[in-house]
């Protein structure tokens, strides 16, 4: 958090909805007065590639992008992605992932391989990792759809603001769009923030 | 993005540059708004559709798109146009004679350059049109500069006759941030169009005329710029290095360095030359940012003032912190900021097309095709350059696959004398500027074999309509175009054109192996929608029986991306021949049954997938 900014680096694949989790978080930052820039490199990302979403908030944000080595939080939708990105974080930041491996053409047809332990790489670099299969929770909930709220539940506790500040951004969302929605959306958002304690206690007992 | 329109005045909203700018035009009054999709640009046009008491079209091209915005500017009313930078290639026709005439209602263009080039051919700067056509630059930081640049720019129009370019780049027209907006004022048209052919027909007399008005006109817009309060000082403590820059290179330059002295240019066509020499005066060194092309630069230079730009910084992609810190680090002899740890090296992940994409069926079967010449174009089927199918070999613009084809076919050495030459094109990018390809290789004799794929949409973009898809851009009826008989009318023989299903392979691969022997233009149009729009129907999904699947890897060639392999097995044929076995599973979750990697699987190990039990996934 240099200059005040608070720094959140949100990545995974076109379609995951980490440009719908952004969004979210920066409402919720919005309305605890902060100015917010969000930015993100999709590119043709509709198509199944690379997305990456950039959240910069404080008192007064200039450039809206994350500088290498400068992220306080990044939160991946998805395994390979988490290691690609992890060089944005500062040194010893925190990395929340979803353990899902979601494995492109380019994979398939053996033009290269997936990372055999995305986890592992991220860690000897030095980050903190919290790790958690947030599509297995959702489907535990009964709709793959949850995952980003387990996702962004995840964040609750890493925040420079309660996790009730984003819980409400959540909701209101779904309050708005889908009524029938908010009360498994709560349950996934409290979820998401259990699996990233058990993770969270997990690293602790092993490191 | 429909949050956007219905906001009341005062309201603090977080926009993106395109969702700030479409309030902007829908406040000024603006009466008619015309575009055709690009990406950074699209939305600018999306989201202004969803205002009211202002009319906007899905035009079939930039060019036309300017046009109208011109013809309502003639007739008084407030009009407004915009495109990705590439756009401005096709409207210029109109903007370089546009200059001369001048405009009535304010007329604002916003160009969005595509710096990075995340999702384009090429990365050119719009700035140059400013300098070409004689018309004024404004170049917004971020959203809430990008809303009020746009107000005051059709204020400027009006005052000044002048159409007013608006340069954006990727990184103002994608980033949101928050943004207060106003209320929107009606713009008074009493007097309408005024009959006055000596400045509305220009003919060469008329034109000349013209000129010598551009000229004096060119005075004033600099007088402007170097009293524009867009154009203005940050004093900073630390004046061994001062910066001028504009766009979101000036965010990233205060971000950057907080104590530096800073020129911000906000109206930075014509350059305010004596107002940055001032500002030179101050500092010990001048350094120019500007994102692309050196322009401010070599005017400045061109003036005798000192600074530095391009010989520190790189004149391609954007101009971040990460590239900014360490090119003045250098040239002040500091330390060079540490090197941030290396990214991990990681697959590429390049988009993909989507599952299902009736654009698999035709690249599938044209990577069967031995000795031809594909001559591809711009829109989601580019990707059919990529893997598995390595079926495009060329695209350069929009429309291109017609002429560059019938250049191929004209222009063939001996090596090639055999080979077939095939064009592949989208229906939107037909109507946009391919049409006039096809009938010049009508009318010039060519041996071409041309694949329109018509999926009802402007796939790339998101979707949009157009012409051949019968909705306007409210989604509303429109006459839609018949392409068979489109195509007929501009000169190709009946028999020679087909519409086929492209999830019909044994028709679509022999139909395609007929025509390309006959040496005449045939065009083949495929007749299956964008899996991403509501004309799409979903079929029952497929799985893979793992005991049947003999690893020939057939379906892995098709290129759907539900289609994974699982295992990979090397064996010998009984010709001694070593292969390697790829066997597969389907991600049945995201299967819509398109029967594509059916057709090829000579086992018969692909089957509709039991709905009664619990879904497999393949990667967990």
């Amino acid at each position: 958090m240099s200059d005040n900014i608070t720094n959140i680096l949100v990545v995974g694949i076109g379609g995951q909805g980490v440009m719908t989790a952004t969004e979210i978080l920066a409402e919720a930052a919005i309305a605890l007065g902060h100015d917010v820039k969000k930015t993100e490199v999709a590119g043709m990302a509709q198509r199944g590639g690379v997305v990456s979403s950039h959240l910069r908030f404080g008192p007064k944000v200039l450039s809206p992008q994350i500088m290498p080595g400068t992220a306080d939080l990044l939160v991946a939708f998805e395994s390979a992605e988490g290691m690609r990105w992890c060089h944005m974080l500062k040194p010893g930041g925190l990395v929340l992932m979803n353990t899902a491996r979601l494995v492109p053409p380019v994979v398939d047809i053996g033009l290269y391989d997936y990372p055999d332990d995305p986890l592992a790489e991220i860690k000897a670099r030095g980050f903190q990792l919290h790790a958690f299969d947030a599509l297995a929770i959702a489907l535990e909930l009964g709709d793959v759809r949850l995952g980003n709220t387990v996702m962004l539940g995840a964040m609750a506790d890493h925040l420079p603001f309660p996790p009730g500040v984003l819980l409400e951004a959540v909701l209101k969302r779904f309050r708005a769009r889908k009524p029938q929605m908010v009360e498994l959306n709560q349950k996934a958002f409290e979820a998401g923030r259990a699996a990233d304690a058990a993770a969270a206690h997990k690293e602790g007992a092993t490191a | 993005m429909a949050a956007v329109m219905p906001a009341p005045a005062a309201s603090r909203l977080l926009l993106s540059g395109n969702e700030a700018v479409a309030r902007a035009v829908w406040e000024s009054g603006c009466k008619v708004a015309a575009a055709y999709p690009g990406t950074p640009s699209t939305e600018m046009l999306e989201v202004l559709s969803t205002y009211p008491d202002i009319y906007t079209e899905w035009s079939v091209n930039e060019k036309v798109s300017l046009e109208v915005a011109i013809g309502a500017a003639f007739a008084g009313s407030r009009s407004f146009c915009c495109m990705k930078h590439v756009g401005m290639n096709v409207a210029s026709d109109a903007l370089m004679t546009l200059t001369l005439t001048g405009v009535i209602g304010g007329l604002v263009i916003a160009i969005a350059d595509d710096v990075g080039l995340s999702s384009s051919q090429n990365e050119q700067d719009s700035r140059y049109w400013g300098r070409f056509a004689h018309v004024p630059v404004f170049e917004p930081s971020d959203s809430q500069e990008a809303y009020a640049m746009t107000k005051i720019a059709f204020d400027f129009s009006e005052q000044h006759q002048v159409p007013v370019l608006l340069r954006m780049t990727t990184r103002i027209n994608h980033v949101k941030g928050l943004v207060t907006i106003g209320e929107r004022i009606p713009h008074v048209n009493a007097e309408g169009f005024k009959k006055d052919p000596a400045r509305w027909v220009m003919t060469p007399a008329g034109a000349g005329k013209r000129i010598p008005l551009m000229f004096e006109r060119d005075l004033t817009l600099r007088a402007e710029a170097e009293n524009s309060p867009l154009n203005i000082v940050d004093n900073g403590t630390d004046k061994r290095v001062g910066f001028v820059a504009s766009g979101p290179a000036y965010m990233h330059v205060r971000e950057s360095f907080p104590a530096a002295p800073v020129l911000k240019l906000g109206f930075s066509c014509p350059v305010p030359v004596d107002k940055i020499r001032a500002f030179a005066a101050t500092v010990d060194r001048l350094v120019i940012v500007e994102e692309v092309e050196p322009l401010v630069e070599m005017e400045l230079k061109a003036a005798a003032i000192d600074c530095l730009g391009k010989e520190i910084l790189p004149r391609q992609g954007e101009l971040a912190p990460n590239v900014l810190k360490p090119a003045i680090a250098r040239l002040l002899g500091e330390p060079v900021p540490e090197n941030i740890a290396a990214p991990a090296k990681v697959f590429p992940r390049p988009p993909t097309m989507c599952v299902a994409c009736p654009h698999l069926g035709v690249y599938y079967t044209l990577a069967q095709i031995k000795n031809i010449t594909i001559s591809g174009d711009i829109g989601c089927y580019t990707l059919g350059a990529g893997h598995p199918w390595n079926a495009l070999d060329t695209t350069i613009s929009m429309g291109a696959s017609m002429g560059i084809a019938l250049g191929l076919d004209k222009g063939r050495g001996e090596a090639d004398k055999d080979k077939r030459i095939l064009a592949v094109i989208g229906d939107s990018t037909f109507l946009h500027m391919g049409m006039q390809g096809l009938l010049d290789m009508v009318y010039n004799g060519g041996n071409v074999t041309v694949l329109l794929l018509d999926n009802r949409a402007v796939g790339m973009t998101g979707g949009q309509s157009n012409p051949g898809t019968g909705r306007d851009i409210h989604g509303q009826e429109a006459p839609r175009v018949d392409f068979a008989r489109l195509v007929e009318s501009l000169g190709v023989k009946r028999e020679r054109i087909h519409v086929v299903d492209p999830y019909v392979l044994p028709t679509l691969f022999k139909t395609i192996r007929e025509e390309i022997k006959i040496p005449e233009v045939s065009v083949i149009i495929t007749n299956q929608p964008c899996v991403l729009i509501d004309d799409y129907k979903k079929q029952k999904p497929y799985e893979v029986l793992d005991d049947k699947c003999t690893g020939c890897g057939n379906c892995v060639e098709v290129g759907c991306p539900a289609i994974h392999v699982t295992r990979r097995e090397k064996a010998v044929k009984p010709s001694g021949k070593e292969v390697e076995l790829q066997f597969v599973r389907i991600e049945t979750s995201v299967c819509t049954g398109c029967s594509l990697c059916v057709q090829p699987c000579a086992p018969d190990a692909i089957v509709h997938a039991d709905l009664t039990k619990p879904m497999r996934l393949v990667k967990h």
